[in-house]
């Protein structure tokens, strides 16, 4: 029955995004109200639909009502409660209807938060959102029906890939959709602006907020993905350059271009095409991205549903929303104001520059991303592209972006000298020179990046700290100067500082890391980087639906003793085995422990890594999205234009 | 700036769009066989055992017939799918020719004794030697071979009654009308 009742909504919810597609645009070109108004009330049904449809699907799958084909595939009856409700987006069909909810809400966000919008302006944002949603409504009904039901129904499921039934799955993926989805937000604002044919500092003020919430989702999604693919796939990796890795990145690499244009357009007035070109193609990324895990054209582990179909369709929305938006982009933007303008030495061109370079960092993945698809294209040749390419193509960019990274807060607007800002980064020189000058005394030669890396580290967050150094440094009362800097200030201090931890943690990643893999027998001890461990005991666990073999460990690290325990599980349903290692983590670097196949002799094969300062990495993408969340609170996002202006994150997305 | 460059993104994203639409037609799990309208590879290789004589390249250009060159193992777990079609395709007058692939020969005749023999000749691959030349990448593989030892066609897993219908049988077919 609740098959029916979410099958139900999903059409009439379908039926409503088609007419909230056309009768806001048309109310707009007429300036009428009434029609204008339809708009505001469609979104919010759209939103109580396509709810009602995920809450019946939600409940099929916690009821483990196996008569429906999604339930059925992805369910079996010993999963505990939270698994069989974060299943609903464990599989393709609910997954997408998940990417669906969430598009739906935030239509509904800019209905009842944006009425500091003009109307005709807001009318067609929402038409732009409901044109999305009726694409990927109809993509559900059509290619992948969640409510499709199996007659006869099986007397119980197949289980959910044993891999994903971690904690990991009840957070990452709605993560990450916020971010994709959130990224639509700024893409409506770009359409419904070249349609109306004006871009001013007001959009950009409206936009960011968006597009900060967006980031921030982003953000934690990825570094979850990240921290999950860690302590999961049982080798301590933390980044694989997988395609589907790759299409979180590239919205996030673009998103964070359009976070930083957006700013030069709300403050300065300039570069207008550029930030609606870069909110056109951030959502675009992240089409193409669905495109690349849905359409089964890449290969990867990630890849749920492999269905041509599937694929055609998305493309012929990726042609429709990124080809119609383009166009229009073509058609409408050179006759934009052209914005106003700014010397060679200027913060504006610092961001420009920024934007340059994180567009090359995004060509670069998606040149790696898609080389085998088009390298198929013109020969026979099946090949792959590994990290050694990124090695070589990522790093070169990315660093002269980071050393960017420092100057850019310290420019001037509109006019500065080379001297001026000189002077300015002298404090975070000095920490860099300092920095290497240890790195290469310390180290051996062979470790040169080592110390590049370290110095590159310190350069970006004493670079974050003198921002505010330079503010307070020169008020007689330094209280009132902590209390008046703006929160937007904090969170672009947070944010750089980040990136220097992330920085710092993938250069000991890179430069010391080791490993050994052994078979250890019970009461045997091995040392691995500055700790040793010992295998005290291997025994027989149960868990609700795996058995599993459980290796006890005890970590001495320094004198200081600890438990350390790794698993090894069986899931009988599905019959896959799975590792949970052991990580005893420390802020100087974990020690990575998983076992392997036992041996006959009562031996295990066991995996020891020492990860130095690896938590940094992640650490320093939580600060990043911990400095989007406090820019998010600055109360200038409040003030509109004229009035009140939009609302902070938290109740962006009510849902 | 001027106003053609406006056009670009959306001229780069009409390239991408073909790109994609043309990788859409490929499958994904095809692997391509360099070796298609060459000749096979050359090795000459002993039967299972001392009575029964294995095969070489040179064996398919004799007898001016077209053929099939199945690579099987005992240990394959999709190979007693394949194998009654196997029987009846070798009943219907086709010669099979079989490469027993990183196997032991004498596992290997166990399991055809078990299951029925469908080949006419079959050689012993244990090192998996001749299986590189051949670009073998599982078990089971089946080429088609021309009445001039050339490899025509490779099909990657088993056989089953729709590709022997709708691809194999037209094939041969075509391949003993040629001249």
């Amino acid at each position: 029955m609740a098959g029916e009742i979410g099958h139900f909504a999903l059409i009439l919810a379908l039926v409503i995004a088609c007419l909230q597609s056309l009768v806001p645009m048309i109310g707009a070109g007429r300036g009428d109200p009434a029609l204008m108004a339809f708009g505001r009330a469609a979104a919010t049904l759209q939103a109580a639909f396509v709810t009602c449809a995920f809450a019946a699907l939600a409940f099929a799958f916690v009821q483990t009502d196996f008569s429906l084909a999604a339930v059925a595939s992805n369910t079996h009856s010993t999963m505990p409660l939270a698994y069989r409700f974060a299943g609903v987006w464990g599989n393709h069909e609910g997954s997408m209807l998940l990417w669906v909810l969430i598009l739906s809400v935030f239509g509904a966000a800019i209905a009842w938060y944006g009425d500091n919008l003009r109307d005709s302006f807001q009318a067609r944002v929402l038409a732009v959102q409901g044109m999305i949603g009726a694409a990927f409504l109809a993509f559900l009904l059509f290619t992948s029906n969640p409510f499709a039901r199996l007659s006869p129904a099986p007397l119980d499921g197949a289980e959910l890939n044993p891999l994903l039934q971690d904690p990991g799955l009840v957070i990452h993926p709605p993560l990450l959709y916020l971010g994709y989805v959130g990224f639509s937000v700024a893409f409506s604002f770009a359409v419904a602006a070249l349609i109306e044919g004006r871009v001013d500092a007001a959009w950009a003020r409206w936009v960011r907020p968006w597009v900060l919430a967006a980031w921030v989702c982003l953000t934690c999604g990825i570094a979850l993905g990240s921290i999950w693919a860690y302590y999961t796939l049982g080798w301590g990796g933390w980044w694989f350059w997988d395609p589907v890795e790759n299409a979180s990145l590239m919205p996030w690499l673009m998103g964070t271009a359009l976070l930083h244009s957006a700013l030069v357009l709300e403050r300065r007035g300039a570069l207008i095409g550029w930030t609606i070109l870069l909110a056109i193609l951030t959502f675009s990324l992240s089409l193409i991205g669905t495109f690349l895990v849905r359409s089964g054209i890449l290969t990867s582990v990630h890849a749920f549903a492999v269905d041509p179909r599937r694929g055609v369709f998305i493309l012929a929305i990726i042609v429709g929303a990124t080809g119609g938006a383009l166009a229009l982009f073509a058609a409408r933007a050179p006759v934009l104001a052209s914005g106003a303008l700014f010397g060679r030495v200027s913060r504006e061109t610092g961001l420009a520059l920024n934007n340059l370079f994180l567009m090359a960092l995004t060509a670069v993945v998606f040149l790696g991303t898609f080389y085998p698809v088009i390298m198929e294209a013109f020969s026979t040749d099946k090949i792959s592209v590994g990290p050694p390419y990124y090695a070589l193509t990522f790093a070169p960019i990315a660093v002269p972006l980071l050393v960017l990274v420092v100057f850019g807060p310290m420019l001037m607007w509109k006019r500065d000298t080379l001297a001026g800002v000189g002077a300015r980064v002298r404090w975070p020189l000095v920490a860099c020179g300092a920095a290497l000058a240890l790195g290469l005394a310390l180290f051996p030669v062979a470790r040169v990046t080592a110390a590049l890396g370290i110095a590159l580290a310190a350069w970006l967050v004493v670079g974050a700290g003198a921002i505010l150094a330079r503010r307070w440094r020169h008020s007689g009362d330094f209280v009132r100067a902590v209390r008046t800097t703006p929160t937007a200030t904090y969170g672009l201090v947070l944010a750089h500082a980040g990136l220097g931890l992330l920085v710092a943690g993938v250069t000991a990643m890179s430069a010391w890391q080791s490993s050994q893999v052994l078979v250890m027998h019970p009461g045997q001890r091995v040392a691995i980087g500055r700790a040793a461990v010992t295998l005290d005991a291997l025994t027989q666990g149960t868990g609700p639906n795996f058995v599993s073999l459980i290796a006890s460990f005890t970590l001495d690290r320094g004198g200081r003793e600890s438990p350390l325990v790794s698993e090894r599980r069986f899931y009988p349903a599905s019959r896959t085995q799975t590792t949970q290692a052991g990580i005893a983590p420390a802020l100087a670097g974990n020690t990575y422990v998983a076992i392997g196949e036992a041996q006959d002799g009562g031996g295990i094969v066991v995996r020891l890594y020492d990860h130095p300062l690896v938590d940094w990495i992640w650490a320093g993408a939580v600060l990043m999205a911990l400095g989007g969340t406090v820019s998010l609170a600055d109360r200038r996002f409040r003030i509109g234009a004229a009035r009140p202006a939009v609302l902070p994150a938290g109740r962006l997305a009510p849902a | 700036m001027t106003r053609w460059l406006y056009g670009v993104p959306v001229l780069l994203l009409a390239v991408l769009v073909a790109v994609f639409a043309h990788g859409l037609t490929k499958d994904p799990s095809r692997i391509p066989s360099t070796l298609i309208d060459r000749p096979l590879p050359p090795f000459a290789l002993a039967g299972l055992d001392a009575a029964s004589p294995g095969f070489a390249a040179a064996d398919f250009t004799a007898g001016h017939e077209p053929r099939l060159l199945n690579v099987f193992a005992s240990w394959c777990a999709a190979c007693p799918v394949e194998h009654p079609m196997l029987l009846k395709i070798a009943a219907g007058g086709t010669p099979v020719y079989g490469l027993d692939w990183k196997d032991e020969p004498a596992k290997a005749s166990a399991w055809l004794a078990q299951l029925g023999n469908p080949y006419r000749r079959i050689a012993s691959d244990p090192t998996a030697r001749t299986g590189i030349d051949l670009g073998v990448t599982g078990v089971p593989e089946t080429f088609v071979v021309d009445r001039h030892g050339r490899i025509r066609y490779k099909q990657v897993g088993p056989i089953t009654a729709a590709d022997w219908e709708g691809t194999l049988r037209p094939m041969l077919d075509r391949l003993r009308a040629e001249a």
